[in-house]
């Protein structure tokens, strides 16, 4: 339907360039510009209403009572002491994350360097990283828990062999230090994603001009490999941050109950019917996370747009 | 082969650890699958799995990868017959509007789904009230959660096919538009269109968050609500959908090697 719409327009105003004249064409062309906008709007339309629309509902219901009247309630129970200590362990698990991921990608990425870029090892791990990446979430809550659970294969090994309880302090897996290693486990591969493309950037004549000029690897390195990727590197970083701040549904399917980062205590917002009249929180909270996801993603496309200078 | 790379040694011993790290949930899920009722080990939970008589038991599973298959089908419908012809179109006749549409396709990925979810709510009311609550609806989501993803890989192959150049041609030679789009055009972005499509496939069946929270039943949600009851079988679809899921990506870059090959 759309692309009938989207070629319809253009193919009634300017059928006349098949036909006629040069002059004739000129003005049938021009004409089929100003129609042709009107094959955007089905895209505009679909646009507003899923993406602009919703994310100004989900901002604006901060402001309002269940009954529609402005307030400042919702956006103020920011500052409670409860909701500030979720932000700061939301923030805490997003940057610990986010470095060790950014680290050990990065090594990844530096390991494949070496290799052929059209080789099946290449072809391999890209399309492993990007699995990982994008597809975690509930089934990787899973993969943890058949493997450091109460009755997990690795846990079970290490009492039997080494007589090791990794519970014997509480059943950590399923509250907040749970959550470190499931999430690097998808920070690492969106790291390799990330970066790789500015590592395969780097230019092997540098190294040469580098080596004739009297320089060693470690100096190619200090003075040119690090503050060349520096940028890069940051921007990628900035992106595993939001990455782990914005995801929910791997902590949603370890920690059923309690709420110990943003996006699980807007789910209790959303879904709780007991606490009266604080549905409008899950709309001051959603405000609270675009604000930190929005200040990381603008600094990730001002770095990125410095990076990119040098990779063309 | 580039010589900025590690020794053959520092390689290995990067490919051991983090190979490990990331081997050691993946296999022991594995292990867990097969452990049977009697306390041994066997095949027994995956060949039940198939058996109709314990099928009552994760009827959820079928149902919610139903559905999300669905979801899918939608889903890369809106990509190829939304995005795409927008594209192009934005490629032929604004150029200059591109930074504004790239803006907006790529937004997405610096909303959380979450937050999305929140706004999405009412709208779901809404569409429950015109066009009923049917699974299907949910791909209008899910067509912008895919959006950055998709456009990456059709904005790929536009860069690289000459489009107006291809477009001017047929125009001259007497074909209407629709016959240059999807006679010329098209077959010229089909790595792009594909890999977009394989790409919506594989996020729309991962996709948890917007699903849980309008309560939908999809394959994702299904896997947490057998999941309660029993502990393998959501276990081993699990790893069933990561396999396919990483076959469908290993097919990605393969189309994606095959259009570089093209090219140079």
């Amino acid at each position: 339907m759309t692309t009938l719409a989207a070629t319809g327009a253009d193919a009634s105003a300017s059928a006349p360039t098949a036909t006629a004249g040069p002059s004739r064409a000129a003005r049938g062309r021009r004409s089929a510009r100003s129609w042709a906008w009107l094959g955007l709007i089905p895209f505009a339309a679909y646009v507003i209403g899923f993406l602009a629309v919703p994310t100004l509902l989900a901002i604006g219901s901060g402001f309002f009572t269940k009954d529609g009247s402005f307030t400042w309630t919702n956006v103020a129970a920011l500052g409670d002491p409860v909701v500030l200590n979720t932000f700061a362990n939301t923030g805490w698990l997003s940057l610990i994350t986010a470095v060790v991921g950014a680290v050990v990608g990065a090594l990844v990425c530096y390991a494949l360097l070496g290799m052929n870029p059209e080789g099946a090892i290449r072809s391999t791990v890209d399309a492993a990283a990007g699995v990982l990446a994008q597809f975690g979430g509930v089934m990787l809550a899973f993969a943890f828990i058949a493997t450091i659970g109460i009755k997990g294969v690795v846990t079970e090994f290490l009492s039997g062999a080494f007589g090791i309880d990794i519970f014997a302090s509480g059943a950590w897996i399923y509250e907040l230090p749970g959550l470190y290693l499931p999430y690097i486990y998808f920070q690492i591969p969106l790291m390799v994603i990330t970066f790789m493309p500015a590592l395969a950037a780097l230019k092997p004549q540098w190294t040469e001009a580098n080596l004739t000029l009297g320089g060693t690897r470690a100096s190619f390195w200090l003075r040119i490999g690090f503050p060349v990727l520096a940028p890069s590197f940051l921007a990628s970083l900035l992106l595993l941050f939001a990455n782990s701040f914005s995801s929910f549904a791997t902590a949603a399917a370890l920690s059923s109950q309690g709420s110990q980062i943003v996006p699980l205590q807007i789910r209790t917002a959303l879904t709780s019917e007991t606490m009266l009249g604080r549905e409008n929180l899950a709309g001051a909270l959603a405000l609270g996370m675009i604000i930190v996801v929005g200040v990381v993603m603008a600094l990730y496309s001002l770095i990125q747009r410095r990076a990119a200078r040098w990779q063309s | 082969m580039n010589r900025l790379g590690p020794s053959l040694t520092t390689r290995w011993i990067i490919g051991i650890v983090v190979g490990a790290f990331f081997a050691i949930p993946l296999i022991s899920t594995f292990l867990y699958t097969l452990r049977d009722s009697a306390g041994g080990m066997s095949l027994e939970r995956w060949v039940t799995l198939f058996d109709p008589a314990t099928s009552a038991a994760i009827k959820p599973i079928w149902i919610g990868l139903g559905n999300s298959l669905v979801l899918a089908l939608v889903t890369v419908l809106i990509v190829l017959f939304l995005l795409a012809p927008t594209m192009i179109l934005m490629n032929l006749r604004f150029p200059k509007l591109r930074p504004v549409f790239e803006f907006a396709v790529l937004l997405p990925i610096s909303i959380p789904a979450i937050v999305l979810v929140v706004g999405l709510a009412p709208i779901y009311l809404q569409i429950g009230r015109t066009l009923g609550t049917g699974t299907w609806t949910l791909a209008f989501a899910y067509g912008i959660t895919v959006l950055p993803f998709a456009y990456r890989s059709i904005q790929a192959s536009i860069d690289a096919a000459d489009m107006k150049t291809l477009a001017e041609a047929a125009r001259s030679l007497g074909a209407s538009w629709p016959t240059v789009v999807l006679r010329v055009l098209a077959p010229n972005l089909r790595q792009g269109l594909l890999a977009a499509s394989l790409i919506s496939i594989a996020v729309v069946l991962g996709e948890y968050t917007i699903a849980s929270l309008l309560n939908r039943q999809v394959f994702q949600t299904a896997l947490i609500v057998v999941q309660k009851q029993d502990a393998y079988a959501p276990a081993i679809f699990t790893l069933l959908a990561l396999l396919f899921c990483f076959l469908l990506l290993l097919t990605i870059g393969r189309a994606a090697r095959g259009t570089g090959k093209a090219r140079s």
